[in-house]
């Protein structure tokens, strides 16, 4: 998950589909995010390499509509609705997230739990 | 006197021993269960049971002090002592020697000085008394060199008198130097112009009287350049600081250190004695009475007596019983300067309330009131007095607990207390000068016991200071040790910084919930 400025990125990702719920006068999907190029990436928890600025979940809300779709605290967000999220500033991560006009974001998603199954899954049986 | 004084002593020295005695006595009574547990001895134990030592302390302090000041420290209120006889009768035979000296060095010095004034005065009148037919007239360039040759005359003389003419701070061993050298350059440079004049000129009975002027005023303008060579020797060598000592009293400890500039080893001595006046807390020698009945106890315990001649089965009982008896000593002095401590803060809460109130009954009266009311006004003296029996007891039993109490006669501190009042002075101030052991100046003249020092040292004491010098300052109490080290040679560079430089940047950790 290491990005290197210039360079294809390649992931294994999942592709998790949210439903906003509506909650008085917004729409909320029940997630936290940290991370973006404006920020410090030393201080991330969940990124493997330290100098990773991409989009972390940070916290899932229990109960909420991010964790009925199997989104995890530590995931690192890389599209949502076909928008890039591994170069983008906090706030403008925030705006894409939440937008007014759209109630579903469908969102790629990386883990590392899911690089270590396809490296597993490719060990095993080797071609 | 010899007779009686001495004899005063040895009484007091048997009643501190029949007291020491009657006390082992009682413990050894006390103890005779105990010493069947333990194997041996047969000598005086020294060895204190937890319970007895309140006791013992207090009897050692009743001993401490009424009766063996003299064996500590050499004075009591009421008598003279064996060390002051010896210290007047020293006193007595060195100031005879000293004062010898000075007046011998003195006669020199003025000697050399009125030699040194009349000189270019006796250079410019010889010439018309000798042969005033042949002597040609003087003009106007000759008579404004007489102007200037009485003017340098007169600022050499305010120029000598300000940096010879002091009176003399201390009496050192051995000849200052520097001194001693410029005096020999001078005596040499005015004998060498006599030799000059006394040939080529009183010989020849040369007419040319400028040159003759003009040779004076050299003379008076060399001797003013030998004068700013003795300022530089003398006063400014010293002044950049190049060592610094430690300076450490053998007694209790106590350390300061200084910087020096290139002294000789008692010039170095002198200033240290001087800084040393100042800065010391006085030396109070019933402070340390505690650990020497201490180290008395640890020697009485290893006396070994050996009666069965079964010598080895003695000494491992004996060692046995050392080692348990050493396992108890730090306990009890523990514990004793636990309970030092508590009397001691009691006792100062104590007086410095009651010095408080004591104040409170003081009003200064203002000019106005003076006048309407002259009935009971009373001056700082009287005032003292009139307010100082309301304190008097609480000070006297802090001093006590202190043992401060032989630094300050009640006739001392009524003068402070007048003092204080005069001056405004809160009982905060007034009661500064007793809580804490100021430094030898401020205690009465007596108390400066030590004016006869005796420096010494392996090097000689005009060498010059270096690094590693050890000397030692002693006097009738206690001996400073000084140590001396090398102020090492300082490397410094620079590093600029460009004000803009200063810039930060935000680092941010937020966290947005959507």
């Amino acid at each position: 998950m290491a990005y290197i400025p210039g360079q294809p990125l390649t992931a294994v990702v999942e592709k998790i589909e949210i439903q906003k719920l509506r909650q008085g006068d917004n729409l909320i999907l029940g997630f936290s995010i940290g991370g973006g190029i404006d920020q410090d990436p030393a201080q991330n928890p969940f990124s493997q390499d330290k100098s990773d600025k991409g989009i972390y979940v940070t916290r899932v809300s229990p109960g909420g509509p991010a964790e009925q779709a199997c989104l995890r605290e530590g995931d690192k967000i890389l599209q949502v609705n076909g928008w890039d999220m591994t170069v983008v500033t906090h706030d403008q991560a925030r705006k894409r997230l939440t937008k007014k006009s759209e109630c579903v974001v469908r969102l790629l998603v990386t883990r590392k739990s899911l690089e270590d199954a396809v490296k597993h899954a490719m060990y095993d049986h080797p071609k | 006197m010899n007779q009686v004084t001495l004899i005063i002593k040895i009484h007091l020295r048997n009643s501190f021993l029949y007291a020491k005695i009657c006390r082992d006595h009682h413990k050894s009574r006390s103890k005779d269960s105990r010493s069947e547990k333990s194997v041996t001895i047969n000598t005086p134990p020294a060895e204190p049971l937890l319970g007895d030592s309140a006791v013992r302390s207090e009897q050692l302090q009743d001993d401490n002090w009424g009766e063996t000041t003299t064996a500590v420290t050499g004075t009591s209120e009421h008598s003279l002592s064996q060390e002051d006889i010896v210290r007047i009768t020293k006193d007595l035979e060195d100031s005879v020697g000293l004062n010898c000296r000075r007046y011998f060095t003195l006669t020199l010095a003025v000697i050399l000085g009125l030699l040194v004034f009349l000189t270019p005065l006796a250079f410019l009148v010889l010439p018309h008394l000798l042969w005033p037919e042949k002597l040609q007239s003087c003009g106007t360039a000759c008579e404004g060199l007489f102007i200037s040759v009485a003017f340098k005359l007169l600022i050499l003389l305010l120029a000598v008198w300000a940096l010879f003419f002091r009176p003399p701070r201390a009496g050192l061993p051995r000849v200052f130097v520097f001194r001693a050298l410029l005096a020999v350059l001078v005596l040499l440079f005015v004998v060498s112009y006599w030799l000059f004049y006394g040939v080529r000129i009183l010989d020849t009975q040369d007419d040319n009287y400028q040159g003759i002027v003009q040779y004076a005023v050299s003379l008076v303008d060399a001797l003013l350049f030998i004068h700013y060579l003795a300022i530089v020797l003398l006063e400014l060598r010293q002044l950049q600081p190049c060592f610094s000592v430690c300076v450490t009293r053998s007694t209790d400890g106590e350390t300061r250190h200084y910087n020096l500039g290139q002294l000789s080893i008692q010039r170095a001595a002198l200033a240290i004695l001087e800084h040393y006046y100042c800065d010391f807390p006085v030396h109070n020698p019933a402070l340390l009475s505690a650990s020497k009945s201490r180290a008395a106890k640890h020697l009485a315990g290893l006396k070994v007596y050996n009666v069965d001649g079964m010598a080895h089965s003695q000494s491992r009982a004996m060692i046995a019983a050392a080692a348990r008896r050493r396992d108890t000593s730090h306990n009890e002095l523990y514990y004793e300067e636990a309970e030092h401590e508590r009397r001691v803060r009691k006792r100062r809460a104590r007086l410095v309330v009651a010095v408080e109130e004591a104040f409170t009954h003081i009003k200064r009266m203002q000019e106005e009131e003076q006048k309407k009311a002259p009935g009971d006004v009373m001056d700082p003296r009287e005032a003292a007095q009139a307010i100082f029996p309301s304190m008097a007891r609480a000070l006297q039993k802090y001093l006590r607990t202190t043992k401060q109490q032989h630094c300050h006669s009640m006739e001392s501190i009524q003068q402070h207390l007048a003092f204080c009042i005069t001056n405004n002075m809160t009982p905060k101030a007034f009661l500064e000068s007793y809580l804490t052991p100021g430094p030898t100046l401020q205690y009465s003249r007596d108390h400066w016991l030590a004016r006869q020092w005796t420096l010494i040292s392996e090097a000689s004491v005009t060498s010059g200071l270096k690094d590693g010098t050890i000397f030692l300052l002693k006097c009738v109490d206690f001996s400073l040790v000084v140590i001396s080290k090398k102020i090492p040679y300082i490397q410094m560079s620079e590093e600029y910084i460009d004000p803009k430089s200063h810039k930060f940047v935000l680092r941010l950790q937020s966290e947005t919930s959507v």
